[in-house]
């Protein structure tokens, strides 16, 4: 009986079979997004319960800082400088048209703290050090070397992802905090040397409208987008299936499902907390 | 201080599971190291491995012959615990390895060595970080200790007389030399059982010959099972005391050289006589 009826299903009605398939053909957006996000988030889980399993390897942890950190500062202090001017510039165009030019410390001083900090520096990272996570792991994969990481019964993600994810999210607010020093000088001498701004005034309204808010705003959404950017990045490079050319595609997605991700992230986490601390007036 | 174990039989891993009563398989035979009994594999809708039967003979070079995607790297993993089998049984000394856990099978690994196919040394290592990769991850062995095995084994497998072999990295060996120290690094924690994967691809013909005696001599120098992967039909037979060929998904063939050689069975004689090592049947004889 049992093998009689596996080998001849019930029939399902010609109404129920279109029901079937509308509701598979309606469900697949839905399971392509969860799935999408549920192996990210199935690794980056991986990789956090690595954290707190033996062996610790402080030296690839150290490694991660200094290829994700100082070896990114000079690209971070060149784009700092150079943001920081041009936001000075901008600001002092808009506020020259009601007389208000003084306000550009405040002005730019709020703006690179909250977003252009945190912002800047994730795409930097991104560009950078994402890229080069998704390359090597990718080139790891290819070749070989993550199967022989498991021959030594080392786990991967622990030895690979984890020490990479958690650089990133701790190196990201420093990077910020860089890029925000360089980019008020940036702004500072735009406004004082081009623009000929009061240096008081500018450092005055700079410091009544700036609060340590700002920059824990700035420095929360550093993290998050490095956890993003590197999960990303990560993600990428450590499921590459096939050669070369596969290599620099996962490359490829990496830069941009990093920059995306922090583009979008960033809407809702400034929502959140202008919710959590609204504007001064 | 946690030290690296002599080679030694070890007894059942805790939690494995144990065969019926009377299964020949549950004991360790002093002939099969490894017995592999109906093991099936599915990606997706492709069946790779169809009821595999294969027995490994102790301390000899065992060959495993067949074309390219017939699932000969994928039965090699399945050896190995990389890839978990949708069912069948590998007894390792034994023990049925299919059941046991992660932790469980990192140990069994010990007991493994690898020799990939391209070497897949690490690119951000130099040599002697390479080889004492399986040491540092898990013993904690002065600097000293593993520099005379590291040395050891350089000196054994002929590469002490590269010039600056130690710090070179990677990308600046040959292709033999790569496979020479993707070998060093598999043998540093005296493994049992060596697996090499296609180990002569890539390679010309004296180089080919190369890995060859290189295969035969750690096999002798080193007393270790060996389980090599190949298309190579001259390798092969120059090398292999017993050859099992692996053809749609099945072990089709499995003997000593001159028993496989005389096989009537059609994949074999095709793979045999396309390979040049013999004339096909009807071929005017030179």
């Amino acid at each position: 009986m049992t093998s009689s009826s596996a080998e001849n299903p019930p029939e399902i009605s010609p109404v129920e079979r279109r029901l079937r398939a509308a509701l598979e053909y309606l469900s697949a957006p839905i399971m392509i997004i969860l799935n999408y996000f549920g192996e990210r988030a199935i690794m980056l889980g991986n990789a956090m319960a690595a954290l707190f399993r033996p062996p610790f390897r402080l030296r690839l942890f150290l490694e991660q800082m200094e290829f994700v950190g100082v070896g990114s500062i000079p690209i971070i202090a060149l784009v700092g400088f150079f943001s920081g001017a041009v936001s000075a510039q901008q600001a002092i165009t808009a506020l020259r048209i009601f007389n208000q030019e003084r306000f550009v410390g405040a002005t730019v001083g709020i703006s690179l703290a909250q977003e252009l900090a945190p912002v800047f520096t994730g795409l930097m990272i991104t560009a950078r050090a994402g890229s080069g996570m998704a390359t090597e792991l990718g080139s790891m994969r290819i070749t070989e070397q993550i199967d022989a990481l498991s021959t030594f019964a080392v786990d991967p993600i622990q030895y690979l992802v984890t020490p990479r994810v958690i650089a990133t999210t701790l190196i990201m607010p420093i990077m910020g905090m860089v890029f925000n020093i360089v980019g008020l000088l940036g702004a500072y001498l735009f406004s004082i040397y081009f623009e000929h701004i009061d240096l008081g005034q500018f450092s005055e309204q700079f410091t009544f409208w700036t609060d340590p808010k700002d920059y824990i705003i700035g420095g929360t959404k550093a993290l998050v987008f490095g956890l993003t950017l590197s999960v990303a990045a990560c993600y990428q490079g450590f499921n590459v299936r096939g050669g070369a050319k596969e290599v620099g595609l996962a490359t490829t997605r990496a830069v941009v499902a990093g920059s995306v991700s922090i583009l979008v992230s960033d809407y809702f986490l400034i929502d959140a907390f202008h919710i959590l601390w609204p504007y001064k007036s | 201080m946690n030290q690296p174990p002599e080679p030694t039989s070890q007894p059942p891993a805790p939690g494995a599971i144990s065969a019926p009563p009377g299964n020949p398989l549950a004991q360790r035979d002093e002939r099969w190291q490894i017995r592999v009994r109906g093991l099936n594999k599915t990606f997706g809708p492709q069946h790779v491995l169809r009821g595999i039967d294969l027995d490994i003979e102790r301390g000899r070079t065992n060959i495993i012959i067949g074309g390219s995607g017939q699932g000969k790297s994928v039965l090699m993993k399945h050896l190995m615990g990389l890839l978990h089998p949708d069912s069948g049984e590998i007894w390792v000394d034994g023990v049925d390895v299919v059941p046991f856990s992660a932790a469980e099978m990192g140990k069994l690994r010990r007991k493994f060595g690898m020799v990939f196919q391209y070497a897949a040394l690490f690119d951000s290592m130099n040599v002697v970080e390479n080889i004492a990769f399986p040491l540092i991850e898990r013993y904690k062995l002065s600097r000293d200790e593993i520099m005379e095995r590291v040395r050891d084994l350089l000196r054994r497998l002929d590469l002490e007389n590269v010039g600056g072999i130690e710090k070179k990295i990677p990308p600046e060996l040959s292709g033999g030399q790569r496979k020479r120290v993707g070998l060093a690094r598999a043998l540093i924690d005296r493994p049992e059982i060596l697996l090499y994967d296609e180990p002569t691809t890539g390679l010309d013909p004296v180089a080919t010959k190369n890995v060859d005696e290189m295969i035969r001599r750690t096999a002798d120098d080193f007393g270790v099972t060996s389980v090599v992967i190949s298309h190579d039909m001259a390798s092969t037979f120059r090398i292999g005391d017993r050859i099992s060929m692996l053809a749609e998904g099945k072990i089709v063939v499995t003997g000593g050289p001159q028993e496989v050689l005389a096989s009537r069975h059609p994949a074999l004689r095709e793979f045999i006589e396309t390979s040049g090592l013999v004339a096909p049947e009807g071929a005017p004889q030179a």
